[in-house]
């Protein structure tokens, strides 16, 4: 099994036809019952019950990072290699990612507002995440403008490899301009900084959740994708007929 | 490459509103910016740096689509593409034709533009410094997004979307150099920074550009 037999269209679909029911159900699974049993937990002797918005924001926010880098996996092979499935995954996972972003920017703003006192603060943390979002709306508004999808495609993949390096330059530029609020790494292994085993087991769940969850929506529109390439061929042969 | 030069410098002055916009633009900043805040000294010595970059910033942004929209429209564009030259290199020319028609109007008028927003005098030097370094990766950049913008028929809102988050970096260290230089702190950090993001910009953006370029002109 390689992704280059994937290139196929239709082997692709075929493929994912039979997994889909399968990883849709087990993302849904997981998904409620990581933030149901995170639900039930214990309150925080500190933070009392807003401790339980973790189990959205940190999820989300992990997505958010994860599907950039494989949009840049994929906008790589894309370019390298012309594999076409591979350019529409990439179109597909980026209004994904933004959703995410956004999912962890509110969650962390309903958040914030009682712990820290405020919905916003420009603290780096928060701030690279604004400019992830700005990167994911202009890679999504350079894919809608272009007309010529593999075009639009060479110059996404391009902008997504200079926009890649400049999102985690602005992440270590943050750094230096403001100092911050946001706690460090969140599930650290150290045993001093190590969330209590209450939360972190559900965490854990719910993380996997949204790992299937957005394995799930990729697959599904990036089907999409194919369908709509599929259909827009299929209109172009009748009109020349 | 010479020639290329002196051909894009003579259009942008000759045909009219391009040459001196940016800094006319950047002055009606500087101008506004104390109607929305308030005149006192107090207020607008502190936001002063801030303002001054993110004004040329947005000077610079104005003239980005015209690196590339005139040449592809009248077709010199694919003409540059086949020549002998190669096309890293004439964007990279391009580029540095922006950079003088805007960037360095911009260095050079800033001083002034400082006095108007109350400025401390001790920060000139920081903030000229920190402009003459900047600048060349501004226009650098922007000629990365005008190749990418550049078939499309309405580029111009797109492009200022794809190019202002790539001028992030280079605003928080030229600001960050600017703040310092009015506190009169040591701004050697920060303009390294800045001066390795432009050097880096410089050596790699063209070849991203240009294979921006080549995709457009297919």
């Amino acid at each position: 099994m390689s992704i280059w037999e994937y290139a196929n269209p239709a082997k692709f679909m075929r493929t994912t036809e039979g997994a889909l029911p399968w990883l849709v159900g087990s993302a849904a699974i997981c998904c409620v019952g990581g933030v149901v049993w995170g639900f039930l937990t214990p309150e925080d002797f500190r933070q009392g019950s807003t401790v339980k918005i973790v189990f959205l924001h940190v999820p989300a926010a992990m997505m958010a990072i994860n599907i950039w880098v494989m949009m840049l996996v994929a906008s790589l092979i894309w370019i390298i290699r012309r594999h076409h499935v591979s350019a529409l995954a990439a179109r597909a996972a980026a209004p994904i990612g933004a959703v995410m972003t956004l999912i962890a920017l509110a969650t962390g703003a309903i958040w914030g507002q009682p712990m820290w006192g405020t919905w916003w603060e420009w603290d780096p943390r928060l701030t690279s995440f604004l400019i992830l979002f700005l990167f994911y709306i202009g890679y999504i508004a350079l894919w809608s403008s272009v007309e010529d999808p593999d075009s639009a495609a060479d110059l996404t993949g391009v902008l997504c490899l200079v926009g890649s390096v400049f999102a985690l330059l602005s992440r270590y530029a943050v750094l230096f301009w403001n100092q911050g609020l946001h706690q460090g790494a969140s599930l650290s292994v150290a045993p001093g900084e190590r969330m209590s085993a209450v939360y972190r087991y559900p965490l854990y769940l719910s993380m996997l959740g949204f790992l299937l969850l957005t394995l799930a929506l990729i697959l599904i529109r990036t089907r999409t994708e194919i369908r709509k390439r599929r259909l827009a061929a299929l209109q172009a042969r009748d009109m020349r007929a | 490459m010479i020639a290329l030069l002196i051909r894009d410098m003579r259009l942008a002055t000759r045909a009219g509103g391009g040459f001196g916009l940016g800094v006319a633009f950047f002055l009606i900043l500087s101008a506004l910016v104390p109607f929305g805040v308030g005149p006192d000294r107090a207020t607008l010595a502190p936001v002063a740096p801030g303002i001054l970059w993110v004004g040329a910033l947005l000077a610079c942004l104005l003239s980005l689509d015209r690196i590339f929209a005139l040449d592809h429209e009248d077709g010199s564009l694919d003409l540059l593409a086949t020549a002998p030259l190669p096309l890293e290199g004439a964007v990279a020319i391009k580029a540095l034709a922006h950079w003088i028609t805007t960037g360095l109007p911009l260095v050079l008028a800033a001083p002034l533009f400082g006095v108007l927003l109350h400025l401390p005098m001790q920060a000139v030097p920081a903030l000229v410094l920190s402009l003459a370094l900047g600048t060349p990766a501004l226009s650098m950049l922007g000629a990365f997004g005008a190749a990418i913008t550049v078939g499309l028929r309405r580029g111009g809102l797109l492009l200022s979307l794809l190019v202002l988050p790539l001028y992030i970096p280079t605003l928080i260290f030229g600001a960050e150099i600017t703040r310092r230089g009015v506190e009169g702190q040591a701004i050697t950090t920060p303009l390294v920074f800045l001066a390795g993001i432009t050097l880096a910009v410089l050596a790699l953006i063209p070849l991203a550009a240009a294979a921006a370029l080549r995709v457009n002109l297919r």
